[in-house]
C-alpha cells in the first residue's frame, strides 16, 4: 500500500471518530449559547452515562435496549441536578467563577465514578457490530464507522430540532438577547435547563460510542476537555464551526497517530490549540468576538 | 472578581502592626522548634505543607490577585521539580543556584504558554493553561531520554557548607525559611503598585488600562510570578522527597492548588496559607476517618482513597465558590471580628 492510500485511510478512521466529538461539542455548544456557560464537566457528564449505561445493561442485565434508556433518563437527571444545584446560583458571577464550578463538577464526578465503579476498564456490551467497512479499498473499522453513523445522525437531528421546534426557537432568541427573551415572554431559566437535558443526550449518546470504541474507564471524559479546548477556538457562536472543529480533531489526532506514535494523539488537540492562538485567535469560524486589550 | 473587593486595600495601624509581628515571630518559632519536639512524620507533612502553601501563593497571584485562571498550576510546580534535578545531575549546581534557576525556568515556560493568550481576554488562557497541563505532563513522561520517563530521577541532597539535608528535619528548615520569604514577598507585592495593578486587572481591566495600568504587562508579571512561584514549589519539592516522576504532576495537583485558592479565599495571603493548611489536611483526616469507617463495617477503603480525595476537592471548590466566594479568610475575618466584640461586651 502506498503512503497516499494509506493517508486517505487515516483520514478517513480520523473523521469517521470526529462524527464523536462533534456530538460532544454540540452538546458544549448549546449550553454555551444559552448561558454563556462553558461546561468543563461535560466529559465527566458523558463517562457517568457510559458507566449508568454498563449498570443497567450488565450488572441488573436490562438489556441493550433499556440499558440506554435507563442511561439516558439518569444522565438527563444529573445534567438537571448540576444545573439547579451548582449553575443557577451562579448566574449573573464572573465567567472565571462559573469555569471553575464547573471544572470542579467533572472533578466530583470522575471521584464518584472512581469511587463506585472503581480505576480499571470495564467491558460495555458491544453494541456496535464489528464487520469492517470498505469505501472502495479503504477499510475502516466496524465499530468507528458505525458509531460515525449514529452521531451524524444525531447531530443533524438535533439541529433541526434546534431550527424547527418551538424550544429550539426559543434558545436561539435567548441565546441572541436574554432580555428581550425575557420580555417576550420566554422563559430563559427554562430555556438553561432544556439545554442542559440536549446535552445530557448528546453526552449519553456519545458517551455510550465512545465506551464502545474504546473501553470504559473514568478517564474516558478526558476526551471532552481537548474538544472544548478546540470548540472554544472553533467559535462557540457557529454551530457549524463547532461541528467543523470536532471532525478536525478527530481527523488531526488519528493522522498524527499515524505520523509520530499514537503516544502523540493525546496532546494534539493541545498543541493545536497552542497554534491557533498564535495564527489566529479570533477562532477559526464563529463571529468576531475576541477582545484585544 | 468582583465580589471580592476592598479587604486587600485596608490599611494597618502601627499598633496592630506591631502585634502581628509579634505574632508572625512566635508562630515562626514554633515551627521551628517543631522538629525537636514532634514525630517525624508531623515533620513530613509540615514540609509538604510548607511546599503547598507556596505553590498556593503562587495561583492565588495569578487567580486570586490577578484573575488569571491556571489549570495547569501543577505542571509548572513539575517543571520546577525537573529543573532541579536535571541541573543537579548534569551541571551540579547547588541548591541555592538550583532552586531559583527552578522558578525562572516554570517563568519562561509559564511565559511561553501564556504569551499568546494573555493579549486576549476571556477564556483562552485557561485552554492555554489547561494545555500546557498535558502537554507538560506528555513530555515528562515520553522524553526518556532527558526525564527516564516514568522511572523519574532520583535527586540528591542539598547541601549547606558541607552539611548535608539529607533527612526530612533538614529540608523542613530549608522549606520553613522558603515559606517565609514567600509569604513575605507576596504580602509585599500586593501591597505595591504592582499589586494594586492587578487588583485593578480583575476588577475591570478596561477601566484598569483607561487609569494608565499597562494590562498586558502586568499580566504577563503575574502569570512570571505565579508560575515562578510555582517552579520553587516544585524544586523544594524534588529536593524534599528526593525524587521525580511523572505521576506526582497530573489534572488532580492542579485541582488540588485551585481548589485550596478558592477554599482559603481569592484574593488573600492569609487564605492561600489557611486554605494549603486545610486542603493538606483534609485528605489526612479523609484516609483516618474512611479507615475507621472501613474497619468498623469491614469494607477495605483503601482503594477508593485517591477518587474519594478528588470528589471532596471538587465539592469543596463548588461550595465554596457558591456559598462563600471569600473563602475561609471571610469566615476567620467574621469569626474574629465576632469574638472581639463580645470581648468588649463582656
Amino acid at each position: 500500500m502506498n503512503i497516499f492510500s494509506a493517508f486517505l485511510e487515516y483520514s478517513a478512521v480520523g473523521i469517521a471518530a470526529g462524527g464523536i466529538y462533534a456530538l460532544i461539542a454540540l452538546g458544549i455548544v448549546v449550553i454555551f449559547k444559552s448561558s454563556r456557560t462553558f461546561n468543563f464537566a461535560m466529559g465527566e457528564m458523558m463517562m457517568l452515562s457510559a458507566y449508568f449505561f454498563y449498570t443497567a445493561a450488565v450488572t441488573f442485565s436490562f438489556g441493550i435496549f433499556f440499558g440506554v434508556v435507563v442511561a439516558m433518563i439518569g444522565s438527563i437527571a444529573v445534567a438537571l441536578l448540576i444545573e439547579r444545584l451548582a449553575l443557577r446560583p451562579m448566574m449573573g458571577r464572573p465567567f472565571i467563577a462559573i469555569v471553575m464550578v464547573t471544572f470542579g463538577i467533572g472533578s466530583i464526578i470522575r471521584g464518584i465514578v472512581g469511587m463506585i465503579w472503581g480505576p480499571n476498564d470495564l467491558q460495555i456490551p458491544a453494541i456496535l457490530a464489528r464487520t469492517p467497512v470498505m469505501i472502495g479499498d479503504i477499510f475502516i473499522p466496524g465499530k468507528t464507522a458505525r458509531a460515525f453513523a449514529i452521531a451524524v445522525v444525531m447531530v443533524a437531528a438535533l439541529i433541526a430540532f434546534l431550527r424547527y421546534s418551538r424550544a429550539g426557537i426559543a434558545l436561539r432568541a435567548a441565546a441572541a438577547d436574554q432580555i428581550t427573551a425575557y420580555s417576550m415572554g420566554i422563559d430563559v431559566r427554562r430555556v438553561i435547563a432544556f439545554t442542559w437535558i440536549i446535552a445530557a443526550i448528546t453526552g449519553c449518546i456519545s458517551g455510550i460510542l465512545m465506551a464502545n470504541v474504546n473501553t470504559l474507564t473514568p478517564h474516558l471524559g478526558l476526551v471532552a476537555l481537548n474538544v472544548l479546548s478546540v470548540v472554544i477556538l472553533g467559535g462557540m457562536n457557529s454551530i457549524g464551526g463547532v461541528l467543523v472543529a470536532g471532525f478536525i480533531i478527530g481527523w488531526l489526532e488519528s493522522v498524527t497517530g499515524w505520523v509520530l506514535g499514537t503516544e502523540f494523539r493525546e496532546i494534539t488537540p493541545y498543541i493545536l490549540v497552542l497554534l491557533l492562538l498564535l495564527v489566529r485567535p479570533t477562532g477559526l469560524f464563529g463571529t468576531k468576538e475576541i477582545e484585544r486589550i | 472578581m468582583s465580589t471580592a473587593v476592598q479587604p486587600t486595600l485596608a490599611k494597618t495601624s502601627a499598633p496592630t502592626l506591631g502585634r502581628s509581628i509579634l505574632w508572625i515571630c512566635l508562630l515562626v518559632a514554633v515551627l521551628a522548634a517543631l522538629p525537636l519536639v514532634a514525630p517525624r512524620y508531623w515533620v513530613y507533612f509540615a514540609g509538604i505543607l510548607g511546599i503547598n502553601i507556596i505553590a498556593t501563593h503562587g495561583l492565588n497571584i495569578m487567580t486570586g490577585y490577578t484573575g488569571l485562571l491556571s489549570l495547569g498550576h501543577a505542571a509548572f510546580v513539575g517543571v520546577g521539580a525537573y529543573t532541579v534535578a536535571l541541573v543537579q545531575l548534569h551541571l551540579g549546581l547547588p541548591f541555592y543556584l538550583a532552586i531559583p534557576l527552578a522558578g525562572v525556568a516554570a517563568a519562561v515556560i509559564g511565559i511561553g504558554f501564556g504569551l499568546p493568550s494573555l493579549r486576549i481576554r476571556g477564556l483562552y488562557l485557561v485552554i492555554a493553561t489547561l494545555a500546557a497541563q498535558f502537554i507538560l505532563n506528555f513530555v515528562f513522561v515520553h522524553w526518556q531520554s532527558v526525564t527516564k520517563g516514568d522511572v523519574g530521577l532520583t535527586v540528591q541532597p542539598a547541601t549547606v557548607f558541607g552539611y548535608p539535608l539529607n533527612n526530612e528535619t533538614r529540608v523542613y528548615y530549608l522549606i520553613l525559611f522558603c515559606v517565609v520569604v514567600a509569604t513575605w514577598f507576596a504580602v509585599n507585592v500586593i501591597r505595591s503598585r504592582v499589586g494594586r495593578a492587578f487588583i485593578a486587572i480583575r476588577e475591570r481591566d478596561l477601566t484598569a488600562e483607561v487609569l494608565g495600568v499597562q494590562i498586558v504587562w502586568y499580566k504577563l508579571v503575574a502569570f512570571a510570578l505565579g508560575s515562578f512561584y510555582a517552579g520553587v514549589a516544585g524544586g523544594l519539592l524534588a529536593y524534599f522527597n528526593q525524587f521525580v516522576n511523572p505521576e506526582q504532576f497530573g489534572l488532580l495537583l492542579s485541582v488540588f492548588f485551585l481548589s485550596a485558592v478558592i477554599v482559603g479565599g481569592m484574593g488573600s495571603t492569609l487564605g492561600a496559607i489557611l486554605g494549603a493548611v486545610f486542603m493538606t489536611l483534609l485528605p489526612e483526616f479523609l484516609r483516618e476517618g474512611a479507615l475507621a469507617v472501613g474497619n468498623t463495617f469491614g469494607f477495605d477503603i483503601a482503594s477508593i482513597l485517591v477518587p474519594l480525595r478528588e470528589a471532596v476537592f471538587g465539592l469543596l471548590m463548588v461550595a465554596f465558590l457558591i456559598l462563600e466566594p471569600r473563602g475561609l479568610a471571610q469566615l476567620w475575618k467574621r469569626a474574629r471580628l465576632k469574638f472581639s466584640r463580645s470581648g468588649q461586651g463582656a
